[in-house]
């Protein structure tokens, strides 16, 4: 099982499609669970440790959806291996910090994915294309209740599941969208609705969770409480202010491409200048780039089917996932010249955006013209 | 749920021992926690070392820091080490630190009592729970009517559902800590 050949190749990963994926690009439902009479994890001894992990990986391995899947200790994945699955949003950053006593396991399709031993003895979660909370929740909840016959969890009448965090407490549930935003972002109103969002009680992050950027235009929009609202009630809490934002969204994008259309096409035309033609480039400017090709391919100005090769790029444009295409450790500078030559490699294929879009404009009614 | 050493008053102060391999769980008032030694675990504030809004308040008295700070008897945590990572060591941290912990619960969710799933062997006191909520809902509707024959009905048939929940809730304890 070395070097991660387990893992589905990227382009098989962003070929799924799910409803509204233009602007939902995953959905998922995260479950914190405990064993019962066992340290926390983070308290526990090495030995505990160890056999928390003897009991729950069995377990966890034998359940029908993990059927064909994969598993792999934390303690045998280098550095680099850890870093692509955090890239894959298959385990957390955090998850990656560790080494022996923890682990992960993959189900075969690598929608369900489980860490053991990270800040709680089980953090499962299963990840959908387009927006499928519902769908999410609903699977990772088959998967909870056949686990639950089999280990003991930590649970409270009162309190519910007892996570190690009490901001976990209770349902021990975090359900997210990942949100693709360069409209509510060009037209500068991303900050209302990140507002209004955190007033609903939701919180928004970036790309990777908690405490960081939003690359790319990248949002993460997740439930923050656990406790006296059911499962139930936060999908749908979330479902419904996911789709508001969509809505706003696609307004947003209505409104820029009907008032100045020629900030997108400048936009969108200069991402695919510098992406198609650099010999260095970051993997920061790389996602914001491949952001506004994305929104080229929602508008119409690139064809449909590269939306997947976009996808793909900004996957396999990661620091590490561009580190494992290659012989010996790449210094930063080394990868942002391998990065360049991979996308100028890739982008061959596609077309100038913008032509297509041009001619269009010129048939668009007068009354959605500026000038 | 009264004072286990006095019988009089209630009990505020929750301990959980490991004794011989078994749990044993002690509920003081607050009167006999402080005859007993054990320092009164509200004493600092929990909320606001979780919201990052730690109050600086040494004038209170150091006392805390260094009495018998309370410390849960199955894992070995102890408060300050909660107050320090805003993570609790084991499940049975939330018995022992429960007082404050409530208090942070507030802050940071949208109850203090659990609504969602439960694990199916579980599902005969969530039962208990519902019942127990809705009791307390007419209750609170027939004092606000002032129809006191009906309230006296429901605060003793209230008064037997929790007696219920406290039985099944140690037994469920008790029950599984063989290892």
């Amino acid at each position: 099982m070395r070097r991660l050949d387990f893992l589905k190749s990227p382009d098989a990963y962003t070929r799924r499609i799910g409803p509204l994926d233009k602007i939902v690009l995953t959905s998922r439902v995260r479950l914190a669970r405990n064993l019962e009479s066992f340290p926390f994890p983070g308290h526990a001894k090495k030995a505990e440790r160890a056999k928390a992990l003897e009991i729950l990986l069995p377990a966890v391995s034998a359940l029908e959806l993990m059927k064909g899947g994969a598993n792999e200790g934390m303690g045998k994945l280098t550095a680099m291996e850890k870093q692509i699955l955090v890239e894959r949003h298959l385990i957390s950053r955090e998850h990656a910090a560790r080494g022996v006593g923890s682990a992960v396991v993959l189900s075969e399709d690598e929608v369900v994915s489980v860490m053991i031993n990270e800040e709680d003895h089980l953090r499962m979660q299963v990840i959908l294309p387009g927006l499928q909370v519902r769908e999410a929740w609903a699977r990772i909840d088959g998967f909870d209740s056949e686990l639950e016959h089999a280990v003991p969890y930590a649970f409270s009448s009162k309190y519910g599941f007892l996570t190690a965090c009490p901001t976990n407490l209770g349902t021990g549930i975090r359900v997210s969208a990942m949100l693709h935003l360069p409209g509510l972002v060009l037209a500068e109103h991303i900050n209302q609705v990140i507002t209004s969002v955190n007033k609903l009680g939701l919180a928004v992050r970036g790309l990777y969770g908690e405490g960081t950027e939003a690359l790319g235009n990248v949002f993460q929009v997740s439930n923050q409480m656990t406790l006296g609202e059911s499962e139930e009630e936060i999908v749908e809490k979330l479902n419904k202010v996911v789709l508001q934002i969509v809505e706003n969204e696609e307004n947003a994008r209505q409104k820029v491409l009907e008032t100045n259309p020629k900030i997108l096409l400048n936009h969108i035309g200069r991402a695919y200048g510098i992406l198609a033609h650099a010999h260095s480039i970051s993997s920061k400017e790389t996602k914001n780039l491949l952001s506004l090709l994305r929104l080229g391919v929602d508008l119409g100005l690139l064809p449909a089917d590269h939306r997947a090769l976009v996808d793909e790029l900004f996957i396999v444009t990661e620091p590490a996932h561009i580190q494992r295409r290659s012989e010996g450790k790449k210094s930063a500078e080394e990868r942002d010249v391998l990065r360049a030559d991979l996308l100028r490699e890739r982008l061959a294929v596609v077309d100038r955006p913008g032509e297509k879009f041009a001619a269009d404009e010129d048939a668009s009614p007068p009354d959605r013209r500026e000038n | 749920m009264l004072c286990n050493v006095c019988e009089k008053n209630e009990a505020k102060v929750h301990l959980t021992q490991m004794v011989e391999g078994k749990i044993r769980k002690v509920d003081l008032c607050e009167t006999c926690a402080k005859d007993k030694g054990i320092d009164d675990p509200t004493g600092f504030s929990l909320t606001d070392v979780l919201t990052g809004m730690e109050s600086v308040q040494k004038a209170e008295g150091p006392a805390i820091e260094t009495g018998s700070q309370v410390e849960c008897t199955f894992c070995g945590y102890t408060q300050s080490e909660f107050k320090k990572s805003g993570r609790l060591g084991c499940s049975q941290c939330y018995d022992v630190f429960e007082e404050g912990l409530e208090q942070v619960f507030k802050t940071m969710h949208r109850g203090v009592r659990h609504t969602g799933k439960v694990p199916e062997k579980l599902r005969s006191s969530k039962a208990l729970y519902d019942r127990s909520r809705e009791l307390q809902t007419r209750l609170d509707v027939a004092i606000g009517e002032e129809n006191f024959e009906e309230a006296a009905v429901l605060r003793d048939e209230l008064k037997e559902v929790r007696g219920e929940i406290d039985q099944l809730e140690t037994t469920e304890r008790g029950g599984d800590e063989t290892t």
